[in-house]
């Protein structure tokens, strides 16, 4: 548990770490927590301010936003947490082959990943969620297919320098398969950056999935989904500013609340960083 | 006459780990036209001296006692004032001559701006004076040079443009420091001559502060000794440098190459967390009881003030 | 220097063949009839008959393989022709130079507000390094980073609009409109900024040379701006140019917020209504813009930095 402790000197980092904790928990025990249906309408007590009833108010249709707050943190860390998962994954698989086999498949990598930063990730996601309609899954896709370029990056990069030196030699003359050395020799070496940057990573797929459900892409109502829920108290926005305010708060908590992990993360896991940092 | 006075001089950094005290109770003077060494180890505060004159410190720092110079105490001098004694009055000729030119300025402005800014030149002027102390200090193709920025030179040419930008405001007081560290036999002898001709072209009075004593042997009439922030030993250089009073000064004479190459045992202590006696305690072969624990005063022997209770 | 452009032509051309034939693709792939949806774009669900979407099928050439169209819509641009609206009839073209300028004018309002919040909050707080003034820029930063511009933007018509009634809730044209949407895209990048202004400087504060410019009796400001800034401007610069992508993505949504006539709420408009050509209009443009603008940056850079412009002359 030393690194708990760590983590727990960094106050912003535990603060982050409690706040992800308590999502996630949210998140399972839903049902138990909620103290309406999040689904339920009931149009006599729509838009109704926050009281002890309903903490932070109804919405148009009657609707507590306290409770689909709740179950939207479950489709918001699902799809936050599945997509980071998917894009760390390709990226560290894809980033390995390039590192690791260097050369024309190096290249062919390379230049794909330059092909996809060289367009706006936000509106790729966008066209392409768009185009295949409604629907989580598409959102999922669409945001995977434009988020795996950085950890490809940095795993190259770290591979081509692990590569050099002379364990994986040493390893190799041993007699040491190419997926033997890739699996128990560099892939650890990986772990560090790709742990940091998939913390962060979850804050801003959520942020993503988020700004989509508010275009209006993406997973449709009656589900709760929290950019869906700003999207539609938008048009109450001078009558009941309730409806806006608290589904933002909560993608704004979440977001940072993954940005302090991740930041913690980083002085814990990434010791060089902490050099420069402490200098 | 004395140019610069220093009294208890002490200088202080503010560090998570607690205080270090990098120079402690200093009293030096330099006089017109005269030279001045400061020698001694890395880290024993000789460079922080030489900042702390000009008050280039971080901000952690705390400066106490008096420097005086032209009947001002620089320690209490507002930022305006000392604008306009750094430079003109006072300059510095830094160490690392490859870090310590901005990379994306042009090296003729580097040398102009201050005298554009104190004497309220014109920028012509500026530059036709600028020139003329490059070609004095055998810089080659100065016009060239003056347009291209430090990347492009070599690091005995940013020696020479260094030098240029310290006395181009004409100061009484030229502080060098280590300008000889790093650098290869051939280098050091011509940064040797370069400041001999500096405070011989220029009549400033020159404080080096160097870690290599034959440096400090060719250039100085008078060389303090530092050991853990404070200094030791204090004299005319023939004096300290031959027949030393200090076990320290003489340890130290005895570890250079042509001496026996006989180092001191042991290292030098921490500035963190000082102790009362003497600081050389530890290492001294001659080292009594009291040593241990009285403060130990700088006193006047055989011609030299010297910080021993049992010197000689 | 030339080689170097020639390369990010090419890389230009892969991008925007690349993108547009995979919205391309999307388009024929996803579910639903094109010409049927066209159709009931055009003529609305109650008039709709069967005849007229075959006729659409016809006309749009809906009806050949996805790689006949595509090729047949390269050769249309290649020639200069970017097509129609499939749902107004308008020109593509006209219709996106017609909404550019709205676009560019928020993007450049959005990066002189981020810049001109971000760089001097960064100098204060390295200057004053530790100060209540730093814990607040940094403060402020980080809430800045992290609050969804779209949420943003909604508190502030909230306060600036509703509330206190100072500003319009939309519309466009005068500098009041568009104050709220250039604040509202401009946050994420003021917060960037300003943490880089600041550890930039930090960092360029420390070099011997910031000591030297100090030893010559330079005042503190002019230490500060000439020598430090010009410094610390480099690695800022490279990094607010990455950032301009993210801006270009935010007008998508910030446009949306506040009916903003550019082109990110012309191709939300568009994706809604499946107007293919001018998705594929809009996607050609933006790439186009992005890659230019990253570009751009780097020859700022080189301008920046004499240790690369030299490098990359010789």
């Amino acid at each position: 548990m030393s690194w708990f402790k760590m983590l727990a000197r960094n106050k912003l980092a535990l603060i982050g770490l409690i706040i992800v904790i308590l999502l996630v928990l949210s998140a399972i025990f839903a049902p138990l927590l909620a103290p309406h249906s999040p689904s339920e309408q009931r149009l006599e007590q729509a838009l109704l301010l926050p009281s002890m009833e309903f903490p932070f108010g109804t919405d148009d249709l009657g609707r507590c936003i306290f409770s689909r707050i709740i179950f939207g943190a479950r489709l918001s860390l699902l799809i936050g947490i599945t997509v980071t998962a998917i894009c760390a994954v390709t990226g560290v698989f894809i980033g390995m082959l390039a590192g690791f086999y260097g050369g024309i498949v190096d290249e062919v990598i390379m230049r794909l990943v330059d092909i996809f930063l060289a367009f706006p990730g936000l509106i790729l996601a966008l066209i392409i969620a768009g185009l295949m309609g409604p629907g989580m899954f598409n959102v999922m896709f669409a945001l995977a297919l434009v988020g795996w370029m950085g950890y490809a990056r940095v795993v190259r990069g770290t591979v081509l320098a692990e590569k050099q030196k002379e364990f994986v030699e040493t390893a190799r003359a041993l007699g040491a398969t190419d997926l033997y050395l890739m699996y128990r020799h560099l892939l650890p070496n990986v772990m560090a950056p790709i742990i940091v940057m998939a913390s962060v990573g979850i804050g801003h797929t959520i942020l993503a999935a988020a700004g989509l459900s508010f275009l209006g892409v993406g997973v449709q109502p009656p589900t709760p989904v929290w950019g869906l829920m700003l999207k539609d108290g938008k048009g109450f926005l001078q009558t009941a500013p309730h409806l806006t305010i608290f589904p933002g708060l909560a993608i704004m908590v979440t977001v940072l609340a993954f940005n302090f992990l991740g930041d913690g993360l980083r002085d814990l896991l990434d010791p060089r960083l902490k050099e420069k940092r402490i200098e | 006459m004395s140019l610069l006075s220093i009294r208890n001089l002490t200088t202080v950094f503010h560090a998570k780990e607690g205080e270090i005290r990098a120079c402690n109770n200093i009293d030096l003077d330099i006089a017109v036209g005269k030279s001045v060494g400061i020698i001694g180890e890395t880290g024993c505060g000789k460079s922080v001296l030489g900042m702390s004159i000009l008050r280039l410190l971080p901000r952690n720092v705390t400066t106490s006692g008096e420097i005086w110079y032209k009947n001002q105490n620089l320690l209490t001098l507002t930022a305006n004032q000392l604008e306009k004694i750094r430079g003109t009055e006072i300059a510095l000729l830094p160490q690392s001559p490859s870090t310590s030119l901005n990379p994306v300025i042009k090296t003729g402005l580097q040398i102009t701006e201050g005298l554009q800014i104190h004497r309220k030149m014109k920028p012509s002027t500026a530059r036709r004076q600028a020139l003329e102390m490059l070609r004095i200090l055998h810089l080659p193709v100065p016009e060239k040079k003056y347009q291209e920025y430090p990347h492009q030179m070599s690091g005995g040419m940013k020696q020479r443009i260094l030098a240029a930008i310290s006395i181009t405001g004409q100061p009484s007081l030229l502080i060098a420091d280590e300008p000889t560290k790093g650098l290869d036999a051939v280098l050091r002898a011509q940064v040797v001559e370069l400041l001999q001709q500096l405070i011989r072209e220029t009549g400033a009075s020159l404080l080096l502060i160097t870690h290599d004593l034959k440096v400090a042997a060719r250039l100085c009439d008078e060389i303090g000794v530092m050991y853990a922030g404070e200094v030791i030993e204090r004299g005319p250089a023939q004096k300290v440098l031959t027949e030393p009073e200090h076990h320290y000064t003489k340890g130290l004479l005895a570890s250079l190459p042509d001496m026996g190459l006989c180092p001191i045992p042991g290292s030098s202590p921490s500035l963190l967390n000082q102790t009362t006696g003497c600081k050389f305690y530890p290492r001294c072969s001659a080292r009594q009881e009291a040593c241990r624990i009285n403060p130990v005063p700088l006193q006047m022997c055989n011609g030299c003030y010297v910080r021993c209770l049992y010197s000689a | 220097m030339f080689k170097y452009l020639a390369r990010r032509l090419a890389l230009l051309i892969v991008v925007v063949l690349g993108v547009t034939l995979m919205t391309f693709s999307l388009m024929h792939l996803a579910p639903g009839d094109p010409a049927e949806m066209i159709a009931m774009a055009r003529y609305g669900l109650d008039n709709l008959t069967v005849e007229d979407i075959e006729q659409i099928r016809v006309e749009e050439s809906l009806d050949s393989p996805v790689s006949v169209q595509y090729l047949c819509w390269l050769r249309h641009t290649l020639h200069g022709d970017f097509g129609c609206s499939l749902i107004t009839g308008d020109p593509v073209m006209e219709e996106i130079l017609t909404r550019a300028p709205a676009t560019f004018k928020l993007a450049l309002a959005a990066l002189l507000i981020s810049m001109l919040i971000g760089i001097p909050a960064g100098i204060i707080a390295a200057a004053r390094q530790s100060s209540i003034f730093d814990y607040l820029a940094m403060t402020g930063a980080l809430l800045a980073a992290s609050v969804p511009n779209f949420w943003l933007g909604l508190l502030l018509i909230l306060l600036f609009s509703l509330t206190l009634g100072w500003l319009p809730v939309f519309g466009y044209g005068g500098l009041r409109c568009i104050i709220l949407p250039a604040l509202t895209l401009g946050a994420g990048l003021a917060a960037i900024t300003t943490r880089l202004t600041r550890s930039s400087m930090l960092e360029v504060l420390q070099q011997d040379y910031i000591t030297t410019a100090r030893s010559k009796g330079l005042p503190e400001a002019r230490v500060m701006y000439n020598h430090a800034l010009k410094n610390a401007f480099i690695p800022l610069i490279t990094v607010i140019g990455l950032q301009l992508g993210h801006l270009l993505e935010g007008t998508v949504i910030v446009e949306s917020i506040f009916a903003w006539p550019g082109l990110g709420k012309l191709l939300v408009d568009s994706i809604f209504a499946r107007d293919f050509s001018m998705i594929q209009g809009c996607v050609l443009f933006f790439g186009v813009v992005f890659v230019l603008v990253n570009l751009l940056v780097d020859i700022i850079y080189m301008y920046l930095d004499p240790r690369i412009r030299f490098e990359r002359e010789f």
